[in-house]
Order: C-alpha cells, then structure tokens, then sequence
C-alpha cells in the first residue's frame, strides 16, 4: 500500500507539486491521471525516493520514505519515465544486474527471472544485447528489471508510451494480472481510455494539485457526463494536454 | 542473527555487482578497448622511443661524420685547413654570398679568411677568422661548436709553439686554467631525456580510464539509465564506489601494459652509445606503480566528478582533454625553472609522483621518507576527491536528465 500525504516540491519559483494526497490499495489499481506537466512524474519521483519533498509524508507498506529510504526501495518495483537500458549488456543481463543490487540470492535470481521472461513472452529477446530493441522490447525489459524482487507495490511512469496497439493490450494485460496477484499498482497516464479501462481508482492531478479521487462511475456520476473524457475537461477545466 | 547476515551479504554484493557489471559492459565497448589497451598504453612508449631514437642518433651522427663546412679564402691558410680536415671537416669551394646562403639555409655555416691572413700571422699578430652561421638555427648549434673548437685550439697550439720558441713558458698566457669534472653519473645523464617519461605515465592512466569515467556518470545520465539504478535499495556511494574502481582497473591495467612496453623497448634503446645508462625493468615498474597507485584513485575520482557535472557525453569529452593539460604542469614547470627539491614537494600530487620517478631513473631509488610522503600526500587528496564526489551523488539533479 501506498500513502502520499500533502507533498510539496518546488523547483525555484515553479511549484511543481502543490499538496498532493492519496492512497493506492493493494489488489486494485491506482491511476494517476493528468495533463503533460501537471506533476506526475515528480510524485512519482518522490514516492521512490529520487527526490526528496519539501514538505509532506511518503508511506510504503507503512515506511515512511523520509526516515527509511532504502527499505521503501525494496518494497517497490519502479518503471520511471526514463527506461534507460544498458545497450551492451543483453536484456537477461540487465535484469540480473537489477536482481543483485536488489540482493536476491542467485538460485531465486534464476526462478524468477525465467518466470518474467515468460510471463511478458520475451522468450525470444532475452539473449540479444538490448541495442536496437524496439520501444515495446525495451519497456518490456525494463518492467523484467522492476519486477524482478517481487515488489508488492508497482509504480509506472506512463508505462504504455510508445506502444503500438498490440503491446498495449498485452501491456494492460500484465497490469491486471499484477492486481490480481493482489500488488498494488499505481500508475500515471495522460490517456484516459486506458485508464477507465483498467483503473478501480482514478486520482486525477492539475497544476500540481489533486482535484478528483474517485472510481471511474463515481467520477461520471459527480460531474454529470457519461462519457470520461468529457468528466475530465469539466474536471480540469480545460482540455490541455489531454489525449483520447 | 538471521535477520543482520542477509544484509551483510547484500552489501557487500552491491559495490562487487556495480563493479562487475561495469567492467563486463566496458569490456564490450571496441573504443574504450582501444584505448585503455592500445593507443593509451602502447603509443606514448612508441612515441617516445622514437623521439629519442631520432635524436640520439643525430648527435651521433654528427659527432662522428665529416662536416662540409664551405670555407672563403682557404688558400691564405693551408695549415688551418690541413688541422681542420684532420678534425673531421671537409673544406668546400668558397660560396659567393655566404650571409644569404647560412639564412637561406642553403649552408649550416660557413668559414671565411680574410686576405690579410698571411701577412698578420708572418708578422705574429692576430688574425681574424669568421664562422658565419644563424643560432635562430637550431641544429646547426653542434656544427658550430665543433668547427669553433677546432679552431680554438688550433689556436692554442701555434700560440704555445710561438711562446716556446721565444724561450717563454707556455704556462704564463693562461695563469688560470679551468679543469671540469663532471659528477653526472651514467644514469644521471639519461635523466634529462627522460623528464617527459613521468608525464607520459600519468597520461596513460588518464587515457585508460576516461571512457569509463565518461560513461559511468555522464553517459548513463544521458542514456537515462541513472534514475532506474537509483531505484534500487543500494546506497548512492556504494554504487559510486564501485565505478570508481571499475575505472580504477581500467586505469592500472593500461599503466602496466605501458611499464611492460617500456620494460621491452627500453633494452633497444642506443643509450649507452651517449654514455648514459636506464633501467627500466621490473623493479622500475613496481616501483612507479606503487608511486602511482593514489593517483590512478585521484584521478578516477577527478574524472568521475568533472563527468558529473558535464551535461552530456560530448560535454564530459571536452572538459575531460581540458583535464588532461593538468598532469603536464610539473613537468614543464620542473624544466623551465629547475629547483632543487625539497620534502615537502614529494608530497604534492603529481609533482611527488614526477620527482620519484626522476629519482628512479637516476639510479638512486626513491628515499623512504619520499615514498611515504608521496604516497601520503596523494592518498589524502584521493580521500578527498572521493569524498567531494560522494557528496554529488547524493545531489537530486544527479540523476534526472530532462
């Protein structure tokens, strides 16, 4: 589980992140939904301690990030924004490099490992140095590398960026698949039919702020529309930075 | 018991697991091969035996082959003539314009008689002889001397010849007399060539490591690998540490097939023709790479930093060569203004490491009180660089390159 209590970050006279608070629930999926530069991926930067909030409280499994950072690393399987692969290295390499520096024993490193390889059915690629790998082969490499000690919390930075249709349905396939193991998964998005499709809680963020945390029919019923996407421009307030 | 002996052993994993996987992925790169392996270690050796090759060789040469030396007005004076072809000297036909051919560079130098020559000497005064040559001309500057000598004393010895037979003790037209002896050992004299030697050592291990240092902070930010690592339950100076000596082994692998290279081509080295005597053997080379161990650290430690703060690869490259120019200051700085050394230089970064070497090639060994100073003084500035770098890690910027 995942509690985000009133963050703050600032970079100079830009208030990036302005009072963020919410929960992410084990066994449900967590959307973290806004336009480009509302403040996602600072939050999210926050929450696995790459940067420190100004003012504000991180809980993981009730961790607090400010006092323990390294064990709140341990509980989390992090995709950031950045994939950032070793091209020299092939993609098994990777993953076991990520496997060690989370200090899984070597004959658990095996296990595992084979079990992702399978389970996002990168049988194929996983002996090729990572150089070259499509957009696809890389996130699904680098969610391998994040998922590789068993986090029970999962956080992706706009993990379906890039994809062509295919692998996002495999992509959301997976997600789902996490949830159902009973992980919580919190996940940032500024595409709002992936996230009404796949989100049990929608946590909407503008200009820093939280202004919707809801479930998706909550979310319809309170604004009056139907349709989510019109919920989310009245939400907001204006259709920037929004795709379909 | 069981909960703190996991963690020892994840710890103690994280700084060998950074190092491996930088090493392997390193190993894999062709242009950090080559020039950790090759062109850093192999060509400075290469360069340099050449130099010296090139240059012993001509000093030979000339020592030992007959000079043409266009003479004006031999004629006045065969006997001259006859003491300088004895001395090596080949007299040419006189040229028409000497002044012009010496600055066109058409004649090294040229000797010219005046036509007074054999009246003055008849009547026992002195006579002239001129030399016409340009010393903006640097090589010309042993010919010179040679011919000049030649005359000299040539000189001397008609003039002991006249005092003798005037019935006068030679001795009275030189009351003082200049007796030299020189103390330069065989090996000392070689030093003098080799002053550059303790640059090109330092310059190996800088070459051998800055690939690393470049893609180990720069380019993995660049490639925006640094934010995913830092995920990771690891320390940020724990990772540091294990690049540092990723680089560190890159660095001393360089320097050791640099002092091999040096051991083998050292032996064809003409330099005993000059008199001059170099070891540089195993104990040579053990004993610079004990010199140079703190500075294989410092310099790792220096590079890493000045890559962090570079925004991109390309940025780190050009401040890195910028870098390079530092190691280069002692060994000017010794050559242009040679001070006697004191103690407390040892214990300078850099200069320490170029005085002990020096040291070793004069054949006298580094004293124990330099070695530790130098060792000492190096290391302390390692610790801090380390430090220093540490510090940056923890920086939020670090890692975030957008």
């Amino acid at each position: 589980m995942i509690e985000v209590k009133d963050l703050h970050k600032a970079f100079g006279d830009v208030r990036a992140v302005d009072g963020v608070g919410f929960t992410a629930r084990d066994g449900e999926i967590t959307g973290l939904l806004g336009p480009n530069g509302a403040g996602k991926t600072t939050t999210l930067r926050m929450l696995y301690t790459l940067m420190t909030p100004d003012r504000g409280q991180v809980l993981v499994d009730g961790i607090d990030a400010a006092v323990d950072p390294l064990a709140v690393r341990r509980r989390l399987g992090v995709l950031p924004d950045a994939r950032g692969l070793y091209k020299r290295l092939t993609a098994r390499e990777n993953i076991d490099y990520f496997a060690r520096l989370q200090g899984l024993p070597e004959d658990e490193l095996r296990t595992r490992r084979e079990a992702l390889v399978q389970a996002l059915d990168m049988g194929d690629i996983a002996d090729r140095r990572t150089e070259g790998f499509s957009q696809g082969q890389r996130v699904k490499t680098a969610i391998a590398r994040a998922l590789i000690h068993d986090p029970g919390n999962v956080i992706l930075d706009e993990p379906t960026n890039g994809l062509d249709v295919m692998a996002t349905r495999a992509l959301r396939q997976f997600m789902l698949k996490l949830r159902a193991e009973g992980r919580c998964v919190l996940f940032s998005s500024h595409i709002m039919q992936e996230v009404g499709a796949l989100c049990d809680r929608i946590v909407v963020i503008a200009r820093g702020r939280v202004v919707a945390d809801e479930t998706p029919d909550a979310l319809r019923a309170q604004t009056g529309e139907a349709n989510l996407e019109d919920a989310f421009v009245k939400i907001i307030g204006s259709d920037e930075g929004l795709a379909a | 018991m069981n909960a703190i002996q996991p963690n020892r052993v994840r710890r103690r994993r994280a700084f060998l697991t950074v190092f491996l996987k930088e090493v392997r992925e390193n190993l894999r790169d062709r242009r950090t091969l080559i020039s950790a392996f090759v062109t850093g270690p192999l060509l400075t050796p290469l360069i340099f035996v050449m130099l010296i090759s090139v240059s012993i060789h001509r000093e030979l040469d000339k020592a030992e082959q007959p000079l043409k030396v266009p003479v004006i007005g031999a004629q006045y004076a065969p006997n001259l003539i006859d003491a300088l072809k004895a001395g090596g000297i080949v007299p040419q036909p006189a040229i028409a314009n000497p002044e012009q051919a010496v600055r066109e560079q058409a004649a090294d130098l040229v000797l010219r008689l005046s036509a007074e020559y054999p009246k003055a000497w008849r009547r026992g005064e002195p006579v002239q002889v001129e030399l016409i040559y340009d010393s903006s001309q640097r090589d010309t500057g042993s010919s010179v001397d040679r011919v000049n000598q030649l005359v000299q004393s040539y000189a001397r010895q008609q003039g002991v010849m006249r005092l003798v037979a005037r019935g006068l003790s030679p001795g009275t037209a030189w009351p003082v007399q200049v007796a030299r002896r020189d103390q330069a050992t065989a090996e000392s004299r070689a030093v003098l060539l080799f002053n550059m030697l303790p640059y090109l050592f330092v310059l190996t291990i800088f070459i051998g490591g800055m690939y690393l240092a470049i893609d180990l902070t720069a380019g993995e930010r660049e490639r925006q690998s640094l934010e995913p690592l830092f995920a990771n339950p690891v320390p940020r100076w724990k990772i540091l540490l294990g690049k540092l000596a990723a680089i560190c082994t890159f660095s001393t692998a360089s320097l050791l097939i640099c002092l091999l290279a040096f051991s083998l081509v050292g032996r064809f080295l003409p330099t005993d023709k000059l008199g001059m005597e170099i070891n540089l053997g195993w104990h040579f080379a053990a004993n610079v790479l004990l010199l140079q161990w703190p500075m294989i650290v410092l310099l790792a430690a220096l590079q890493s930093l000045v890559a962090a703060f570079a925004k991109s690869y390309r940025e780190a490259q050009t401040y890195l060569s910028l870098l390079m120019m530092l190691p280069i200051l002692p060994s000017i700085l010794l050559m242009v203004m040679p001070v006697k050394p004191q103690d407390w230089m040892y214990a300078v970064p850099l200069l320490g490491q170029h005085l002990g070497i020096i040291d070793l090639l004069r054949g006298t060994g580094v004293a124990p009180l330099h070695m530790l100073l130098c060792l000492a003084g190096t290391a302390a500035a390692a610790l801090l660089a380390v430090a220093v770098g540490m510090q940056l890690y923890r920086s939020e910027r670090l890692a975030i390159s957008g």
